[in-house]
């Protein structure tokens, strides 16, 4: 297939930044959205010109590195995938695509299409975590029974692989499913508890310092995450965060 | 006597570990806080052991290249990992996980090391389900688990197929838990280009800033890579794209001893290349080899309608496949190790029986598995057991809660349903076994730099059975390395702080900003991708599944020329001060160019077959690998300016409580 691809460019941070235009041709249905971009970097180098630089590691959706908003969505028109789980299948002959960086005053951009998602590290620093000394005389793993449904649901929350498309769908750059997916996995088990109160508090804290935006249940979030990370998980960290201000 | 100590503490195997513990020196807490560490990396070794280092007070400086520590590779881990529980009851216990491994490894592993690993992995259950890891459970809220590869029990814990995520997840929050204290300092976006020596000791280590090109000096009292194996060397494989061998390359070429690094894991379920454009390749979890069953035609007429569409799989009677592993294994079937099943893959397709239209692919299929479980299922709830429509609906609602993600995976990629035709498969590679030598405390031959996790050679021998690695990154991140390193950094609590301005650290930075210098103003022709793409096919013909002594000999001249034509020929585009990915994956390549070439080198020294490193010439009658007597030994090789003056040090492996024999899955 033949496309045209109009990607932004930004030299660095301080660029100003733009939408430039490539034409490529000889594209495959089986490649990956990611790999189209490496043909096309390919082409550049030969060029003598400086390649795209975006941010993708795994290449099989787990990773949570690349993010691409292509065609106005993040990770692309697929729902429940990651972009470099994308495939050119996807789009036809003669098609324009536009590839842009996520993009949230809480994620600055570094160079094209990469942007500094280090603000979810710091969220996670303020009490994305339960504090037990790794010490190996913990009591026995089988000593704590939790009920499968829980143990489930808590899994379904910690799948989020942190990867932003939630920030950059949502019209306010909300935090809140990030969040409150980490918040949910902890309180749905029993070894949360403990430092229940003071993490959702700290946790909120943080992301609201970050600059990231409130939720307005609109529910882009949900729909673009590649995990399916419910909105659920949200109602649930406004639930704790009520008990723990309520408590605090 | 070989140069080479191994430092296995005295006394019988199951009593060395503890024995060694209390014997080793400590480092009390007040001192623990005038002491640095640096650990690179921050997968399931590095991130466990930094958590764990920082906990204990020292003061940890941790480096990942990647945006997060959170993205290490670790993260694609699917199946599980094993822990000799026995909360199956199934006769599990330390010494038969222990057994299982050193026999997975085709008796090319430490004893010692390995008893260690098999004692300390009840602890890593016990300790990420405190820090709230959800692994998979029962109805009754007890842990659930599967079995694995070349294995009679079950001991595998998971995540449905996500439990690398799980697990490093885990480490990552109790990472988080101390760079939030302020104990561990977080270099992401860093890339390690070199480990500083001082006075025989390694103090520190160069790094580059990734996004501003910056080159840093950081001082420490040791130096832990946990920076993961190198099977990126062939280009395509299972690895994340940034994945590579620089750190351990560069602790090599400062003196680190590299152990066998032809031991390579060629994993046997993974998604076909499909075409030239092919950037990595996808695993599809050894978990499914639970459920699914391999074959390919038994006749070359069906393979031939198969290629040429007239002919569907599912269409094809029973009587007519070749379940080839369930054949030649009749006791261990799907279930056979990583190696064997690779190879009897190749074996299969080699013979032109492979399935699709690169004769590179055979099937995984589930269809019995479905009928299997909507039988069970229908007879449960009192449904009609000989209804088609119903058992099929059935058995596919409990194989998608076992494997959905996967075959959603499977689908996104192949655009085939898994649940209606076979899923194809063909081995790609995996994981390494070989990697910097390291004594029982993990240490390499450079007093105070310490090796973990896939990047140190010690526990899997020839080849790591499925859900072990998950297990041994853990293990010595959480569980070994922090007792270890304590013993060494007992001498440096008077020490002080360790100053960047020496004239090692000069010349350290000196050499990376050479190298980069000449990488960025080569003005060549070709990218590095071109450099990359051709050593992994000289790679995956010579050095593959198979090896011979005369393609290996071709190796080493090719990968020779094409590293000399990389250096003259290779074109970098932009700035060294700046965000770079083609300079940064161009200094990685240079590195594979080095270590393939000692990887070609290294198979062509063992005249022998063992588990992942067959040679044609060594083979039994059936086609299995045949060990030889006289290679039972450590490979290990000591750099000498280039891979083909490379000297050979062998570290000999005894067996006290294990009897060697064949190794036999039949």
């Amino acid at each position: 297939m033949n496309l045209t691809l109009k990607i932004w460019r930004q030299k660095n941070a301080n660029d100003k930044g733009k939408m430039m235009d490539y034409a490529l041709s000889g594209v495959s249905p089986d490649m990956s959205f990611l790999e189209m971009l490496d043909v096309l970097n390919q082409e550049l180098i030969e060029k003598g010109e400086e390649p795209v630089a975006f941010d993708h590691d795994c290449r099989e959706g787990i990773c949570g590195t690349c993010s691409l908003y292509i065609n106005g969505r993040a990770h692309g028109p697929q729902t429940r995938i990651t972009a470099c789980q994308l495939h050119m299948r996807s789009f036809k002959d003669g098609d324009t695509i536009y590839i842009e960086p996520w993009r949230a005053k809480a994620f600055p951009v570094i160079k094209d299409l990469i942007v500094d998602r280090s603000a979810f590290d710091r969220i996670q620093q303020a009490g994305g975590f339960i504090s037990v000394n790794t010490s190996g005389n913990t009591q026995d793993a089988n000593a704590i029974p939790i009920e499968k449904e829980h143990a489930d649901k808590a899994f379904d929350a910690a799948t989020c692989i942190g990867c932003g498309a939630c920030v950059a769908s949502c019209k306010n750059s909300s935090a809140m499913l990030f969040v409150g997916a980490k918040v949910s996995q902890f309180a749905l088990l029993p070894q949360g508890q403990v430092e229940a109160t003071d993490r959702v508090l700290n946790m909120v804290k943080q992301m609201d310092a970050e600059g990231f935006g409130n939720c307005t249940n609109t529910g882009a979030c949900e729909v673009e995450c590649p995990k399916g990370i419910s909105l659920e998980n949200i109602a649930r960290m406004n639930q704790e965060y009520l008990k723990a201000s309520l408590k605090g | 006597m070989s140069i080479l100590d191994s430092k296995i503490p005295e006394g019988p195997l199951a009593d060395k570990w503890t024995k060694h513990k209390n014997d080793i020196n400590l480092v009390n807490p007040a001192n623990k806080r005038l002491i640095d560490v640096i650990i690179v990396g921050t997968g399931l070794a590095g991130g466990s052991s930094a958590a764990t280092l920082a906990e204990l007070g020292y003061n940890v400086k941790a480096f990942c290249f990647q945006d997060s520590p959170r993205r290490a590779h670790s993260i694609a881990a699917q199946g599980g990992i094993n822990a000799a529980k026995n909360y199956q009851g199934d006769g599990d216990s330390t010494y038969r996980l222990f057994y299982d491994t050193v026999k997975g490894g085709d008796y090319r592993s430490r004893e010692a090391n390995v008893y260690r690993l098999a004692e300390v992995s009840t602890n890593i259950i016990d300790q990420c389900v405190a820090q709230g890891v959800p692994f998979a459970r029962e109805y009754g809220g007890l842990l659930d688990n599967r079995s694995f590869g070349g294995v009679l029990v079950s001991r595998t814990f998971y995540a449905k197929g996500q439990t690398g995520q799980q697990l490093l997840l885990g480490a990552y929050a109790a990472m988080n838990r101390q760079i939030g204290r302020g104990k561990i300092k977080m270099y992401t976006r860093h890339e390690m280009l070199d480990v500083v020596i001082v006075d025989g000791k390694a103090r520190g280590i160069i790094a580059r800033n990734l996004v501003t090109g910056e080159i840093e000096r950081h001082s420490a009292h040791a130096v832990v890579l946990g920076t993961g194996g190198y099977g990126n060397a062939f280009y395509l494989s299972t690895y994340a794209m940034g994945s590579n061998v620089t750190a351990a390359w560069k602790a090599h070429k400062r003196g680190a001893f590299f152990a066998n690094p032809c031991y390579t894991q060629i994993h046997p379920t993974c998604i076909p290349v499909s075409g030239d454009h092919q950037s990595k390749l996808t695993l599809m979890s050894e978990s499914l080899r639970n459920d699914g069953r391999i074959w390919v035609p038994k006749h070359m007429k069906d393979v031939e309608a198969i290629r040429n569409g007239s002919l569907k799989p599912t269409d094809l009677a029973e009587e007519d496949r070749d379940y080839y592993l369930e054949r030649r294994y009749p006791a261990f079937g799907n279930l056979v190790p990583r190696d064997v099943a690779s190879r009897a893959a190749k074996e299969r397709c080699d013979a032109g029986y492979g399935v699709n239209q690169t004769g590179e692919a055979v099937y995984l299929d589930f269809a019995s598995a479905i009928k299997r479980y909507g039988k069970e299922q229908a007879y449960v709830k009192g449904l009609d057991v000989d209804d088609k429509k119903v058992i099929t609906d059935l058995g596919k609602k409990v194989v998608e809660n076992k494997y959905g993600n996967l075959f959603q995976m499977y689908e996104k990629i192949v655009d085939q349903n898994p649940y209606e035709t076979p899923m194809m498969i063909y081995p790609a590679v995996h994981y390494t076994m070989g990697g910097l030598w390291v004594d029982y405390n993990l240490m390499t031959t450079v007093p105070g730099l310490y090796a973990i996790g896939e990047a140190n050679f010690s526990d899997h021998g020839a080849n790591r059975l499925g859900a072990s690695a998950l297990m041994q990154g853990l293990a010595d991140g959480y569980f070994v390395l922090p007792y270890t390193i304590g013993d060494y950094l007992a001498d440096d609590i008077r020490t002080g702080p360790i100053p960047t301005d020496s004239k090692e650290f000069d010349e350290a930075e000196k050499q990376v900003r050479g190298t980069i210098d000449k990488l960025v103003n080569n003005n060549g022709t070709k990218s590095v991708d071109y450099f990359h793409k051709k050593l992994g096919k000289i790679m995956w013909n010579k050095c593959g599944m198979a090896r011979n002594e005369k393609e290996l000999k071709e190796a080493i001249t090719e990968i020779a020329e094409l590293r000399s034509e990389f250096y003259k020929d290779v074109f970098v585009p932009g700035g060294e001060n700046e965000y770079n990915e083609e300079l940064a994956k161009a200094g990685r390549v240079a590195d594979f160019l080095e270590l393939g070439e000692l990887f070609a080198k290294d198979a062509l020294e063992r005249n022998e077959s063992a588990g992942g490193h067959f040679r044609e010439e060594y083979q039994t009658e059936s086609g299995e690998a045949l060990r030889v007597k006289d290679y039972q030994y450590v490979s290990a090789w000591e750099y000498k300016g280039q891979p083909s003056e490379a000297i050979h040090h062998k570290e000999s492996l005894t067996y006290e409580n294990i009897e060697v024999k064949e190794r036999s899955y039949k």
